[in-house]
């Protein structure tokens, strides 16, 4: 067993989930089950591999460049008004849950 | 004429030529899914009266005796994923149960553009984390095929919807085969693009380097026919590729003679079902007397595809979901006391079990002593797996696969087990991982009369060429 209750407790509290007790012990279950199987990923020697986030890696990337400058096809001129206007800020709180008009509403956040 | 079982061309020709109305293809199609949804499914929210507006704007093109534009009265579902401004989507979660985007997704903007006609959104798994539809918060979808299957996922209503003459096509997104197995389930054709190809904004992300939009449809040209339509760079996102976009309809003609087509034996192994085998192997003869040379290919990584998948989207995963807080625009659980209270008890409440399950194991392969082994080999492997595809395709022009060892499953048949219900993406993670576009097309049938998929992989940014083999293939079959 790679994965205990105490890991999943502090995987959950990383993930801000809380899980019931039975959600807890069938992830102990599942975690466990999906990591053995991933396990053969170490039948394969990658010492050697570049590691790979995207495919958009592999096009246009000029790689004569260093830093941000090798990904420059993927910038775009500025447009002083933006791409599309901020949203006003009635629309931008209409899918809150909790909202005052101006800010959205949250549970007090500083503890006495 | 029957009003819903017509093509893009056919549709459209005949609301030009005033043979019916743009109002009468939705009103049709809307008749359909109050009479085969009930006991469907695939459709989550109509939007009836944007639907019925954009159709009264194309009516009166066409009265007015103007050309209509390339999807003029052309009624479509989109996946409820896929953001629609001022109609609710849900990606299929409880979290979203009451969001209605303030926007439109570029790719539904494009269709409307192109005179389509937005019925509704169609179910889905839970953000698009499924092979069943199965994981949808609001209900499953049944495959028309069968009632007592699944339609695959996680784009199974999308797949339902045109399977059962409720849209002419659909758009779909696929992450790990979330198109094209849906797509080979319920007997329809169903086309992943490149990476980048289609632009993703407006789409709620799942794995953000693994995300493709694109459609499902009756036909092939169908599938060219919006792939047009919606491919190309777009500003509002960084990834989507300045390469050109080709007439995808033009170059369907094309001849297929003399294409050389690859044959990995990794995608014949063990597991693969003795139907689906049979089907495969007639259509890979049938490309061989259109002229097509058949080539065995090696793709030796194949069998770490599954693992490097479930590791890299579900750590992606973790960290495009952080955003559901219960602050902007996601539910919030009542009566909580404190932030951090409302964090949890609003994302334990508005998650589903296979979305928690997911972000727990990536949020475990992101966590300090544990990336290295998991998420950063994963990624190596992902390299390995792109590299056996840029091999092979030195040698061919594409790759023919079973687009999943099996046909449609029963409900509840892999619910219980996660593990067998990713081993469902077998043959299809691999084309996400390395970004090449992939199509699937129905070669046929089991014994139980169960739609049986092939799958076209393709070079990046080479739609064309597995939308002409599929398109001579579907011509041919």
């Amino acid at each position: 067993m790679k994965v205990t209750e105490k890991d999943v407790a502090y995987v959950a509290d990383l993930a801000n989930l809380e899980l019931s007790r039975e959600e807890r012990a069938g992830m102990v279950r599942d975690l466990n089950s999906i990591l053995d199987y991933v396990e053969r990923l170490n039948q394969l020697d990658t010492s050697n591999v570049e590691p790979m986030a995207q495919i958009s890696d592999r096009y246009g990337v000029d790689e004569s460049k260093q830093g941000s400058e090798r990904f420059a096809y993927a910038s775009r001129d500025d447009i002083p008004e933006g791409l599309r206007r901020s949203l006003p800020q009635e629309v931008a709180l209409e899918n809150a849950p909790d909202a005052d008009g101006t800010f959205f509403r949250v549970p007090k956040v500083i503890e006495r | 004429m029957e009003l819903t079982q017509l093509t893009i061309d056919s549709a459209r020709a005949a609301v030009e030529e005033r043979n019916t109305t743009a109002l009468a293809l939705a009103e049709a199609h809307y008749a359909r899914i109050r009479k085969e949804d009930g006991e469907i499914g695939a459709y989550l929210t109509l939007c009836k009266e944007r639907a019925l507006e954009q159709a009264d704007r194309i009516d009166r093109m066409a009265a007015e005796g103007k050309p209509l534009p390339p999807l003029g009265g052309v009624p479509v579902g989109i996946k409820d994923v896929m953001s629609t401004r001022g109609v609710r989507t849900t990606a299929g979660s409880k979290i979203l149960s009451n969001y209605v985007p303030p926007y439109d997704s570029t790719a539904v903007a494009r269709l409307e553009a192109a005179g389509a006609v937005v019925l509704g959104k169609t179910n889905c798994d839970e953000f698009a984390m499924g092979s069943s539809n199965e994981n949808s918060a609001f209900h499953p979808v049944h495959n028309p095929r069968d009632l007592s299957r699944v339609p695959g996922g996680s784009s199974g209503g999308s797949a339902a919807a045109v399977a059962a003459d409720m849209a002419v096509v659909a758009l779909g997104s696929d992450t790990g085969g979330s198109i094209r197995q849906p797509a080979s389930f319920c007997g329809v054709v169903g086309l992943m693009p490149t990476y980048g190809r289609v632009s993703r904004y407006g789409l709620i992300a799942f794995a953000s380097s693994l995300d493709h939009i694109g459609p499902l449809a009756k036909t092939v040209k169908d599938c060219a026919l919006v792939l047009r339509t919606i491919a190309g760079r777009d500003p509002m996102d960084s990834t989507s590729a300045d390469v050109p976009v080709p007439d995808y309809v033009a170059e369907l003609e094309k001849p297929v003679r003399g294409l050389k087509v690859g044959v990995a034996k990794e995608y014949f192994g063990d597991g693969l079902d003795d139907d689906v085998r049979h089907a495969v192997e007639s259509a890979i003869d049938k490309l061989k007397t259109l002229g097509c040379e058949v080539v065995p290919v090696s793709l030796p990584h194949t069998p770490y595809a599954i693992p490097a998948y479930y590791l890299i989207a579900t750590a992606e995963a973790s960290s495009n979901l952080a955003r559901y807080d219960g602050v902007r625009y996601s539910y919030r659980a009542p009566g909580v006391t404190s932030l951090s209270e409302m964090y949890r008890r609003s994302r334990d409440e508005g998650f589903g079990a296979e979305v928690k399950r997911r972000i727990m194991l990536g949020t475990y392969a992101l966590s300090a002593g544990y990336y290295d082994a998991y998420y950063l080999k994963a990624q190596k492997v992902r390299t390995l797996l792109t590299h056996d595809f840029e091999g092979a395709f030195h040698k061919v022009d594409t790759i023919v696969t079973p687009t999943s060892p099996t046909a449609a499953f029963r409900l509840g048949e892999k619910s219980n087990d996660p593990l067998a219900m990713y081993l469902a993406d077998i043959y299809t993670v691999t084309a996400d991982l390395a970004g090449i576009p992939g199509i699937s097309v129905p070669c046929g049938e089991t014994a139980k009369k169960l739609p049986i998929g092939l799958q076209i992989l393709g070079k990046h940014f080479d739609e064309a060429t597995i939308l002409r083999v599929a398109h001579a293939y579907e011509q041919a079959a």
